[in-house]
């Protein structure tokens, strides 16, 4: 009886044991990349050639990382990026904050049925819509801005609205019924105490936004035709299709085009993490 | 009350509050009602009239009834673009679908200490910018020089070309596709802690073990969640471009010409702006069908609990 036991124990044990190696063994293959990543932007290109491959660097040098800040314009294409991506997280909290606030908590005739035309935009392949607002910005003389990259970006994205309106349908409604019969106008409640109270939401959107235009390359590809507001993706991309790219220092720029990600999602994991969940709830 | 019980009450017209509340709410969804007349609406007006048309941006559009779409049905670049999507679709997302529900279900697996970290491994490689990561699995594919075949060879295979190979592009691809699956996991993840704990341990006195659990149970309540991220997938799959463009621009001979790849060449290349548009219709509608499809036919959204 005790042995039998004893066994069973040991077969409990074994079966974590295994299910977790094969985890262990499976996450390691998915951190390969950031180790060749990271081991590569130390290398030098005959190093990186070298077959058979070399897992680390005979000499840890940061030239290419130097490279880098020195031989291309980084700095420009990091502004370029950033503005981007500033302008895209102020549009994106300003006008889904407001617009999901009318879905939210005010009524008006036909509001859910509108709201439904939202939800089905998510699924809207955007090659639909992409060559006639390509064709609208060319007569708008707005290729070779930032325009086509920001503007959009003020009038609500789907996803967006949903989950601000998901957050906003659960907050009581007395909050606000006292400041209404008080006098107060829609706005000012929006304003005052519905965004205070919205924080979590609005960064994880902010995140999303960031995220989005931070990683974009197809509208940059597209809007951006001239070598002075690339970002750093495209950068990154047209350095590639040269005939002879330089990798070492395409690598370089890789691990710092992923640090700042990296770095944000450790000291934001939360906020990540709950916009992707809530994508997976029903709507 | 005796209002209310007539059914042709208009609040709008008897409550000056109501309607008040009305035109502050249609102010609120203004931006969006903008966003959506000027950058949903309209160009999908436009484009399905520019898909009749032949419109190479320098001239203005000419109508030439639906010649573009009958074009395409004898374009070989076009059918090739079509069997590969459908390659990934078919292959693609399913093996991606079982690779995250496991790794979802395992990491879920009761009593398994030191896996919190392992969560986070799964889920930052959707964190690298797609352009980033381009460059490296072009580098982990490499023949000769690449991690993928080095570690083959250790176990004595000799791997295969990858994205230089005509056979074996596709499944380069694939696991490129697997690499990236994180937001699925997640979303996973976030499913299987809705099931009930009641229900395995009723299971369990049934003499369930850990397989059966998972077959009878854990599958069939993370149904809906399959389904989202299934068509979460297939969407992305249609509108897969930055990857083949960068990695193989379309080859090996045509072996990654992806639907969305073709499309951005045909307007942005060839500025076919026309054909283009005809080939973004048909995928509307492709895509829509295949949706259409999983939920209805297949019941996919439904769990055993509703029917």
């Amino acid at each position: 009886m005790k042995n039998n036991i004893r066994l069973y124990k040991f077969s409990v044990f074994l079966r974590r044991l295994l299910i977790w190696l094969l985890l262990f063994g499976f996450a390691l293959l998915f951190l390969l990349p950031f180790f060749f990543l990271f081991t590569g932007s130390f290398k030098t290109s005959s190093e990186l050639f070298t077959v058979p491959f070399r897992w680390f660097p005979k000499k840890w040098s940061l030239n290419n990382y130097r490279a880098v800040f020195t031989k291309i314009p980084f700095f420009r294409y990091l502004r370029n990026t950033l503005i981007i991506v500033f302008f895209n997280i102020i549009g994106a909290l300003v006008s889904n904050s407001l617009i999901a606030y009318g879905f939210a908590r005010l009524r008006w005739p036909g509001r859910d049925k509108i709201f439904l035309i939202v939800i089905a935009t998510m699924i809207l392949p955007y090659q639909v819509t992409l060559i006639p607002v390509y064709i609208m910005f060319t007569k708008l003389k707005w290729i070779g801005t930032f325009l086509p990259l920001v503007v959009p970006g003020f009038f609500g994205n789907a996803f967006y609205i949903f989950l601000m309106r998901q957050f906003l349908v659960g907050i009581p409604r007395e909050l606000t019924e006292s400041a209404r019969i008080d006098g107060a106008n829609e706005f000012m409640i929006y304003l005052r105490l519905i965004i205070p109270i919205s924080k979590p939401v609005l960064a994880t959107v902010a995140i999303m936004s960031f995220m989005r235009s931070w990683n974009d390359f197809l509208g940059p590809l597209i809007f951006l035709a001239s070598d002075k507001l690339y970002t750093l993706s495209l950068a990154a991309s047209m350095l590639r299709s040269n005939l002879d790219p330089n990798w070492e220092l395409l690598l370089a720029l890789g691990a710092v085009m992923v640090m700042p990600v990296l770095v944000l999602f450790f000291l934001l994991q939360k906020y990540f993490i709950q916009g992707i969940t809530m994508s997976g709830i029903k709507g | 009350m005796a209002k209310e019980k007539k059914k042709k009450v208009n609040p709008y017209k008897t409550s000056v509050m109501r309607r008040k509340e009305a035109r502050n709410g249609l102010l609120f969804v203004l931006p969006w009602i903008i966003g959506f007349l000027a950058f949903t609406l309209y160009p999908i007006a436009a484009s399905l009239y520019y898909s009749l048309c032949n419109y190479t941006v320098i001239k203005p559009p000419r109508f030439i009834g639906t010649a573009n779409y009958r074009a395409l049905f004898h374009d070989a670049t076009f059918l090739a673009s079509c069997r590969n999507t459908l390659f990934m679709i078919c292959v693609g997302v399913p093996v991606t679908t079982v690779v995250a529900v496991s790794v979802s279900i395992l990491l879920n697996y009761k009593k398994l200490r030191g896996t919190s970290w392992m969560r986070v491994v799964f889920f930052i490689p959707t964190l690298v910018p797609t352009v980033v990561a381009c460059l490296l699995w072009i580098w982990v594919m490499q023949p000769d020089t690449g991690i993928v075949n080095t570690l083959l060879r250790y176990i004595g295979i000799q791997g295969p070309g990858w994205l230089s190979s005509v056979k074996w592009a596709k499944p380069a691809f694939i696991l490129m596709m697997i690499w990236t699956c994180g937001n699925a996991i997640i979303i996973y993840l976030a499913g299987l802690q809705d099931v009930s704990e009641t229900l395995y341990d009723a299971a369990a006195i049934d003499g369930a073990g850990f397989f059966k659990q998972t077959i009878y149970i854990t599958i069939p309540l993370l149904r809906p969640t399959i389904l989202y991220n299934v068509v979460t997938l297939i969407i992305g799959v249609f509108q897969w471009f930055t990857e083949p463009y960068i990695m193989t621009e379309g080859g090996p001979s045509n072996a990654t010409m992806f639907y969305s790849l073709y499309l951005y060449q045909n307007a942005f290349s060839f500025f076919k702006m026309g054909y283009a548009s005809a080939q973004a219709y048909i995928m509307l509608v492709v895509a829509m069908l295949v949706i259409l499809f999983l939920f209805r036919v297949l019941k996919f959204g439904e769990t055993e609990m509703d029917s």
